[in-house]
């Protein structure tokens, strides 16, 4: 069974489609990269994923059901307009959240504790929110989004406006979810993030899904038939080379889409060239979505 | 648990808890009891001794005079002529004294001296001496009961009644119009303090951005509900607190102030009260949601509510005229406004000068634009929590209120 399942969804804003007919399943222990740039109708997608808004048309089941309260007590949201309780401590703000999701007092608490000292944060429990840092309060807003320990996490934009450190933190510990066995949804602008973490992705340009598939499916499926080749001489006469392309230390060889890197690399090495770096060029997600994105327009 | 209950929970403790919810509630309480305590203190401490006999001198031209010359509380001496009488004076003898010229009887003045500075002579001693001259003047000419009844004429009772020619209640002036008037400011205090609580609280959570993460949990319209209701509770707190005060200090104060003798506060406040005190509050708890979700920042809303708090504190200004005058067009109008009617009727009601068609009346204009407004708020509410950037314009919320 898939834990999202979104089939045809639409939605409009004063007349202008802002999610057209968007379909993706995501599976169990897997990381959901939706990528694309800003207003392209990830943060409205997540938001009627959430039951929020509601689309206009099309349907979403959350962990084999249509949105209700009992599913909404089994997903994680950290939405990308976040914060908290100024005036309350880190621990009043936790379980209140928490008994939000039918959370028991007691477990809240212990759960609570066991996070806080997970991401270091332990110490300030008693403070009040308005007393942290913005850091340590992105870092309360995480510990608040997995408290209840959520079947399905969302996370929009997590990584804006956080040091490289607590990127570190999130990164890890969004890949400990993964393998608790959670499904992750990552909406964010970040490739590099999204290729870090990501299984699969959809890739959402003005409300339409233009790439949707597994990460390395899509990557092959752009991969633009060349090697990156640093050697000491490069020979002639090598089969199913259609052209090269000096790129200052390195050189670019196009294949004519016959040949595999590896007979190129048995080659070279057949004729006695020493190879100091041979490297299949595949696009990195950016150059994919501005290539997508630059069709699409 | 439900979800909304919940919140109601979340928020009638956040409530509480807050200090100045402590301070206002508890204000009422302390004064009362200050006030008794000093009213008690000065009673038990302030002996004033057998209030010490005054004298008055007098020189008498007409010698008419001789008869009486004890009036309550003063006895006039008679002194030959005006020097003695003016030793008499500085001497302290007397604290003053009259010189009764010897055509009083024709040009009715009379000369008083004396040491004290004073703007005019204080209406004691203006009386004793009235009184005085007139005991003289009359004597043996009427009987001792004339007499008296000259000296105080009239000693006035006034009695209200009502259109049914029978005696009306509360008769007290101080249960009549003090009472209505101080319970229409308590219900104004605690109506627009619970409802801006609810408006503090819905822009705070939009604010501080918290507001989608709630809305991940729970529904807009459980929100609204639990909202609604916590802070509601927390506002019937204050005014059971502030009613039972009321009570309290009615019972204890008819006792031992006697001035308040028979203050009573009419039964049927209490029950009414309540009922008007939940749906006024609802009204414009409703109608402070709806305005929170509409503004991005709490100074914002407030220009807006002014619109809604103006005219609800109207009938406090028109709480005299609405005392003395309860069946005349205003007050009718003002009972029967919604916005009005919450505290009109409890000036009413507390004054016991409201029929009860006119109480079912209102009460059902009211629950009815309860449901209408806390109807349209929800909408409202709905819609407009994730809006942050401008302020709609009121074109674009009729739109999404049809639209939703």
């Amino acid at each position: 069974m898939n834990v999202v399942e979104v089939s045809e969804v639409s939605k409009s804003f004063k007349g202008v489609k802002v999610v057209d007919s968007v379909s993706f399943s995501i599976g169990r222990s897997e990381i959901f990269g939706m990528v694309g740039p800003n207003g392209a109708g990830k943060t409205t997608t997540i938001r009627m994923l959430m039951d929020i808004i509601k689309p206009d048309s099309g349907e979403i089941k959350i962990l084999g059901e249509p949105i209700n309260e009992e599913v909404k007590n089994r997903i994680g949201y950290l939405p990308e307009e976040r914060g908290l309780y100024k005036k309350l401590t880190v621990s009043q703000s936790l379980s209140y959240l928490a008994a939000l999701k039918n959370m028991k007092k007691r477990l809240a608490r212990e759960r609570a504790e066991e996070l806080l000292k997970r991401v270091n944060m332990l110490p300030h429990k008693d403070k009040k929110t308005e007393e942290l840092s913005h850091g340590m309060g992105q870092l309360i807003q995480f510990v608040a989004t997995i408290l209840h320990n959520p079947e399905l996490v969302v996370f929009d934009e997590p990584f804006v406006a956080l040091d490289p450190v607590n990127t570190q933190l999130l990164k890890e510990l969004i890949l400990e979810l993964r393998s608790q066995g959670k499904s992750v949804i990552l909406s964010t602008h970040m490739m590099n993030q999204v290729e870090e973490l990501c299984d699969r992705i959809l890739m959402i340009d003005k409300g339409q899904a233009v790439l949707y598939g597994s990460l390395t499916e899509i990557k092959s499926r752009y991969r633009n038939n060349s090697v990156f080749l640093e050697c000491d001489r490069l020979p002639d006469g090598l089969p199913g080379v259609v052209g090269s392309k000096a790129h200052g230390k390195y050189i670019e060889i196009f294949l004519d889409g016959r040949i595999s890197p590896q007979e190129i690399l048995s080659a070279l090495i057949n004729k006695g060239v020493k190879v100091d770096r041979f490297e299949v060029s595949t696009p990195s997600l950016n150059e994919i979505f501005i290539q997508v994105v630059k069709e699409g327009r | 648990m439900n979800k909304a209950l919940i919140i109601v929970k979340h928020e009638f403790w956040q409530t509480v808890r807050n200090r100045s919810f402590i301070i206002l509630t508890l204000a009422l309480p302390v004064l009362v009891i200050l006030g008794v305590g000093i009213y008690q203190g000065v009673q038990h401490w302030y002996h004033p001794g057998a209030p010490q006999e005054e004298k008055i001198g007098y020189v008498d031209h007409t010698g008419m005079f001789g008869n009486f010359t004890r009036e309550p509380g003063v006895q006039f001496v008679l002194y030959t002529d005006e020097e003695t009488a003016k030793d008499a004076l500085l001497a302290k003898d007397v604290k003053e004294y009259l010189e009764i010229p010897a055509d009083y009887l024709s040009s009715g003045v009379i000369t008083r001296y004396t040491t004290s500075r004073e703007v005019a002579p204080s209406t004691k001693t203006t009386g004793q001496i009235t009184d005085f001259l007139i005991s003289n003047l009359l004597v043996g000419q009427v009987s001792p009961q004339v007499l008296e009844r000259v000296e105080t004429p009239v000693l006035l009772a006034s009695v209200r009644l009502n259109e049914a020619g029978e005696i009306a209640p509360n008769q007290n002036v101080v249960s009549s119009f003090v009472v209505p008037i101080v319970f229409a400011v308590l219900f104004m205090i605690s109506i627009f303090f619970s409802s801006g609580f609810l408006f503090q609280s819905v822009t705070e959570e939009k604010e501080n951005r918290v507001m989608e993460i709630l809305l991940s949990s729970v529904s807009s319209g459980q929100l609204l509900v639990g909202k609604v209701l916590g802070l509601g509770m927390a506002g019937l707190l204050q005014v059971a607190v502030w009613l039972v005060t009321v009570e309290v200090f009615s019972r204890v104060a008819s006792g031992i102030i006697p001035a308040l003798s028979d203050l009573s506060i009419p039964v049927s406040l209490f029950g009414w009260g309540i009922l008007y005190f939940i749906l006024g509050y609802l009204m414009f708890a409703a109608l402070y949601a709806g305005i929170g979700s509409i503004s991005a920042t709490a100074r914002e809303g407030q220009g807006w509510s002014t619109i809604f708090v103006l005219p609800a504190i109207l009938p406090y200004y028109f709480s005299y005229f609405i005392v003395s005058n309860p069946e005349g067009a205003v007050s009718r109008t003002l009972t029967f406004f919604p916005l009005t009617s919450p505290i009109t009727s409890m000036i009413r009601l507390a004054s016991g000068a409201i029929s009860a068609w006119q109480i079912a009346l209102s009460l059902i204009i009211l629950a009815g634009s309860v449901v209408l407004i806390m109807w349209l708020a929800s909408k409202i509410f709905r819609v407009f929590l994730l809006m942050y950037g401008k302020r709609p314009a009121l074109r674009e919320i009729v739109r999404y209120i049809r639209e939703a």
